[in-house]
């Protein structure tokens, strides 16, 4: 019964997921038992009390007092308990500790945003210490979005029109996928992102080399790795293939029909200003969906993109 | 319900087939309407919630923009809402002592007043509009500071078009009535329909009696 | 309560004599008028119930088409045969039309309909009329859906959460329109309903003998003219913010989202126990019926019903605890809701008590109401994990929701339901359907239903979200179990589409009484005729009191209102509504 239960839940990483998972288990043993008694009852019942004739008679048992308050009392203590353990336990959720590291989380329609206080900013790749408080302070840029991350037991919707906020302290160094778990629209499934657990100093180390480190790339390969960092990859393709947004391949140097029936030239400009403005000029037949990359990427890591684009012929 | 004495009752033409009885019929009617009433106050109480929400939240807005509002006219709009009640009820007085010309009159006289509470409302619409207080999107008007300004106008369209929607069923009601009652369908025994439409029309005019000071009244 | 009610009630002598049932009788209600236009127009309420099972079988079928259509999609973690576009549309549309077409309507408006006047022993309902006239107000909401699904389809999710409501494509304000006109035929059969249990009870049948069946439908009755409202309102503001943008709910035009959830759960959760409610109504009568037995603790189950409607709408906010509403709202929702589930745990042991030293019968009602038991148990305990904060946190947007839900409304809802309608499809036509085949189909749904939604609990323990196109691998093996269920169980119910259907041509007679229940609605003729009763039934005993025999069930005064076929005098309480 035990190692079915576990076999529930993912691993346990951070120090709240304890707490939730013993209460997980003990509302399952106590259903597990009740649920029992109560099938047992049913079916021995209809075998027990099975008609024999047509012209059975049953007894008048219209009623009980004592027994109907017993069966209304207990279960009433037992959620009781759970009620109350289970709100003990959210209020160490909701409560982040004052020292906390603290992360901006930006949800856009479909990536996750993360911004460090020494001003990196990573796309759908959350960079954590170990063994250190980390609270998240989450907005969303449109829609609404939900911060999930099972392995961790926290969960928060994102609003567009205020903040919130999720804490958690990761007990082991390793990675944990991330979920958006309210509905968001086409790619919603696919926005997904990792945790990243380091020890204190590889976190540092990765602070600080900061960015994507790719200065030292060539332009077109740097191109590459943030189009798979920045979450490009999730909507356009590099194959042809039809997704959300227009395939990047063969896209260079093309004419893009537009949705008011004009055309553009697919070149440098168009592509700089699709990332930073993405709603200007949309390619028709395509959703006004994307988010902007203002302020995510710089100037230099939009010419490494361009470069990559041009390799897709 | 049913009973050896009700058995010697003549069967009226107005009661239905599945009616023990005029009085049956009658308490069926009246109870239904009552229920509905209970519907309607839910359906406002939603525009209500919504009103409270945004007063909690923005308490200046709504001072701020119901000075907008012209709250003279909205005076007399009540006026001639509570007086259209009074008028409703004495058509039903008539009805029950068989005065089918008083309920006729009567009738008039409350669908005048409600045509009277409509007209009033799309001066005070159109004035609205022509500055650029227009719901959603429309909203151009930038007389006023406060940037949530138009959802106090959103919700003031909101709140007064649903209420001028039952204004306007009301007066088609009423004017059903009449034709009705000119048939000489109604007297002192069989008048259900004047008695509900009074019912619905005095639910009309109490949220209308909520509507004005939340709205108009603010400072 | 029996020695209470005799000391505030006043007793008539009514001079009374012995209907018996004609069996299987020439004409009846199905025969009397003929003709398409006749069954359009009629206001009769057990066509009408009819006319509702039709539409309600459509749309049953069309939301499990598409219920098998995602089931199929998710076969493999990525791109199997929809874009995922099309996969958003198809759960919104088969959460909606599941929801709004077929859960929410299905008991009151088809078994309510038929059953309720016949319970009380009344002509029809209070307003026929107004029941015509809210089947239709339900068509005309269906077409606006149709059209919506044909001109763009809706990609929202069935709770058309804002702002993506107010800002994606497709045809959200004709599928919010349709529902919204839905509500009122909702509304306007709560209405019917609550005034026809009022005020048009046969002599006799006081509150204390009113079946569990109508106290049932009577707390449902309740909750949809308190809460539709209020789905009308959040529906029309929401058309009106994409048709206008009045900002109230769209954060783009500085309204507030969570504002918008408070709205809609304010309906939607008082919406589920007008699901699931009436299905209460359903086991009570057929549990005693089938254990030939009184019902256990009739007030409490009488009662509990109206607890449940009654603290249902205060507990919306548990659809939000991670939604950003303060920590103190969700403590009193948290708390709130286990004091639902203390109402409905009772109702499970009375039913359990009910059984105990019967003399039980397993024929097809039975089974299906003994699957609700032990589904909808499973259904409440999983309630009770995702009431508790700290798991609900973990666990909510998964799969362990979907599961949880749909054990309480499939294992639940329509568990009772096609309990329902294999008790009274004798009493609608006159026919008995293959006991055999009833069993097969009931083993299949059953096998079908547990591998379909027992693996979505594993699923969503271990963190698979809802609404996901594509998944990660490590769940691949329970969405193939579970979408190999969903093929199961949708055997289960083309079988029973299959015989009932025959059983209508080829069926043996049904007889008025094929169960031996002391119940009103079978002792009439079945089908029915025209106006239910040849007779104005008169009420001395409960409907579960199967300790006195049978004649004492089928008493009346002739209604044709000269009475001179008397043979005894009883004494029954005066049920005659007051005068104003």
């Amino acid at each position: 019964m035990n190692r079915l239960i576990e076999y529930m839940l993912p691993p346990a990483k951070s120090t709240m997921a304890g707490e939730t998972d013993a209460l997980f288990y003990f509302i399952n043993v106590t259903s597990f038992i009740l649920l029992f008694g109560i099938t047992v009852a049913i079916i021995y019942f209809a075998w027990k009390y099975r008609r024999k004739s047509e012209d059975d008679v049953t007894p008048v048992i219209s009623h009980n007092n004592k027994l109907e308050i017993t069966w209304s009392v207990i279960p009433l203590i037992l959620v009781i308990i759970v009620f109350g353990w289970g709100y003990s336990t959210y209020i160490q959720k909701i409560t982040p500790p004052s020292d906390a590291y603290e992360v901006r989380v930006v949800g856009k329609s479909w990536l996750w945003e993360f911004h460090y206080e020494n001003g990196t900013v990573s796309v759908n790749e959350l960079h954590v210490p170990v063994d250190r408080p980390v609270k998240l302070v989450m907005s969303s840029d449109d829609v609404l979005h939900s911060f999930y991350i099972p392995d961790f037991r926290v969960k928060h919707d994102v609003l567009p029109n205020r903040y919130t906020s999720v804490w958690f302290e990761a007990t082991e160094v390793g990675e944990s996928v991330i979920f958006c778990t309210e509905y968001c629209g086409t790619a919603h499934s696919d926005m997904m992102a990792t945790t990243f657990v380091h020890t204190q100093e590889d976190f540092e180390t990765w602070l600080e080399s900061s960015g994507d480190g790719g200065e030292d790339m060539e332009p077109a390969e740097r191109g590459e790795m943030l189009v798979q960092q920045n979450a490009c990859a999730t909507c356009h393709s590099t194959d042809g293939s039809r997704l959300t947004g227009p395939s990047f391949q063969g896209a260079w140097g093309s004419e893009v029909p537009l949705e008011n029936g004009e055309t553009v030239d697919f070149d440098e400009n168009y592509v700089r200003e699709s990332i930073l403005e993405p709603n200007a000029k949309v390619h028709e037949g395509f959703q006004r969906v994307m988010p902007s990359y203002a302020g995510t990427l710089d100037d230099r890591q939009i010419d490494a993109i361009i470069e990559y684009i041009k390799t897709l012929q | 319900m049913s009973s050896t004495s009700a058995i010697e009752e003549k069967r009226l033409d107005h009661v239905q087939h599945h009616f023990v009885n005029s009085d049956q019929q009658f308490e069926s009617a009246k109870m239904g309407m009552w229920v509905f009433i209970v519907t309607e106050v839910l359906m406002f109480g939603g525009l209500f919630a919504a009103y409270i929400a945004y007063r909690a939240w923005y308490p200046e807005l709504y001072l701020e923009a119901s000075t907008q509002l012209n709250a003279f006219w909205g005076g007399v709009n009540t006026f001639v809402l509570i007086g259209s009640s009074l008028t409703v009820a004495m058509a039903i007085r008539s009805a029950q002592l068989n005065q089918i010309k008083g309920l006729i009159i009567n009738l008039y006289i409350t669908i005048g007043l409600a045509l009277t509470f409509m007209v009033i409302k799309y001066f005070e619409y159109s004035d609205k509009l022509a500055k650029g207080i227009a719901p959603g999107n429309y909203y151009t008007y930038d007389g006023l500071e406060h940037e949530k300004a138009n959802i106090f106008f959103s919700i003031y369209y909101m709140m007064t078009g649903l209420h001028g929607i039952h204004v306007t069923v009301g007066i088609g009601l009423m004017i059903w009535l009449v034709v009705k009652a000119k048939k000489k369908v109604f007297h002192s025994g069989y008048y259900t329909p004047v008695e509900i439409t009074g019912l619905y029309w005095h639910l009309v005019d109490i949220i209308w009696i909520f509507l004005f000071p939340l709205l108009y009244l603010i400072d | 309560m029996a020695t209470s009610e005799a000391s505030n009630t006043t007793y008539k002598k009514i001079q009374v004599r012995r209907y018996k049932p004609e069996e299987n009788p020439e004409k009846h209600y199905l025969n009397e008028e003929k003709g398409l236009w006749a069954w359009l127009t009629t206001v009769d309420h057990k066509k009408i119930g009819l006319m509702y099972l039709g539409a309600i079988a459509l749309f049953f079928l069309l939301g499990g088409i598409l219920a098998l259509v995602l089931r199929t999609e998710l076969w493999t973690p990525a791109r199997n045969f929809l874009d995922a576009d099309m996969y958003n549309q198809v759960f919104t549309l088969h959460g909606a039309i599941m929801i709004f077409f077929f859960l929410v309507p299905s008991v009151p408006t088809v078994l309510g309909n038929f059953i309720l006047p016949l319970q009380l022993g009344a002509k029809d309902v209070a307003f026929p009329r107004l029941n015509l006239a809210s089947f239709y107000i339900y068509v005309i909401g269906a077409l606006f859906t149709l059209t919506a699904i044909l001109t763009g389809g809706v990609d929202t999710g069935w709770t058309f959460y804002t702002p993506y409501s107010a800002t994606t494509g497709g045809s959200v304000m004709m599928m919010t329109m349709g529902i919204f006109i839905l509500g009122f035929s909702s509304i306007l059969t709560g209405v019917n309903f609550i005034v026809t249990i009022h005020k048009l009870r046969s002599p006799g049948l006081t509150w204390a003998k009113l079946p569990l069946n109508l106290w049932a439908l009577y707390a449902t009755s309740i909750i949809q003219i308190l809460a539709t409202p209020v789905l009308a309102i959040t529906l029309l503001l929401l058309t009106m913010e994409r048709a206008l943008g009045i900002g109230i709910f769209d954060p783009n035009l500085g309204g507030d989202p969570v504002l918008y959830q408070h709205f809609f759960w304010f309906y939607s959760h008082p919406a589920v126990y007008i699901m699931i409610v009436p299905g209460f109504g359903i086991v009570s009568e057929i549990i005693s019926t089938f254990s030939k037995k009184i019902i256990f603790g009739y007030w409490a189950i009488a009662l509990s019903s109206l607890a449940i409607a009654f603290i249902g709408f205060l507990v919306w906010g548990h659809h939000m605890f991670t939604a950003g509403q303060s920590s103190l709202a969700n403590m009193v929702f948290s708390f709130l809701t286990f004091m639902v589930g203390i109402p409905t745990g009772i109702k499970i042991f009375n039913w359990l008590a009910t059984m105990y030293k019967g003399s039980i019968d397993l024929k097809a009602p039975m089974l299906y109401i003994m699957i609700f038991l032990f589904l909808f148990t499973i259904g409440g305990f999983t309630g009770i994990m995702l009431g508790a904060l700290s798991v609900d946190i973990h666990l909510h947007d998964t799969y362990y929701v979907v599961a949880h839900f749909h054990y309480v409304m499939v294992g639940g809802m329509v568990m009772a339901f096609l309990g329902g309608i294999h008790y009274w499809w004798p009493k609608m036509f006159g026919k008995l359907y293959s006991e055999v085949w009833a069993r097969i189909a009931a083993a299949f749904i059953f096998i079908g239903f547990n591998m379909t939604f027992l693996p979505q609990f594993i699923m969503g323990s271990q963190g698979m979200p809802r609404r996901y196109f594509n998944y990660i691998e490590q769940f691949q093996p329970f969405h193939q179990t579970s979408t190999i269920g969903a093929y199961i169980m949708g055997v289960g119910f083309l079988i029973i589409a299959f015989y009932l259907i025959h059983s209508l041509v080829k069926g043996k007679q049904a007889g008025s009484n094929p169960w031996g229940s002391r119940a009103l609605e079978w002792q009439t003729a079945s089908p029915p005729p025209l106006h239910n009763f040849e007779h104005i039934p008169v009420i001395i005993n409960g409907p579960y009191d199967y300790h006195k025999p049978m004649s004492e069930f089928q008493l009346g005064v002739a209604s044709s209102h000269n009475g001179h076929h008397a043979e005894d005098t009883v004494n029954v309480p005066d049920t005659a509504p007051e005068k104003a």
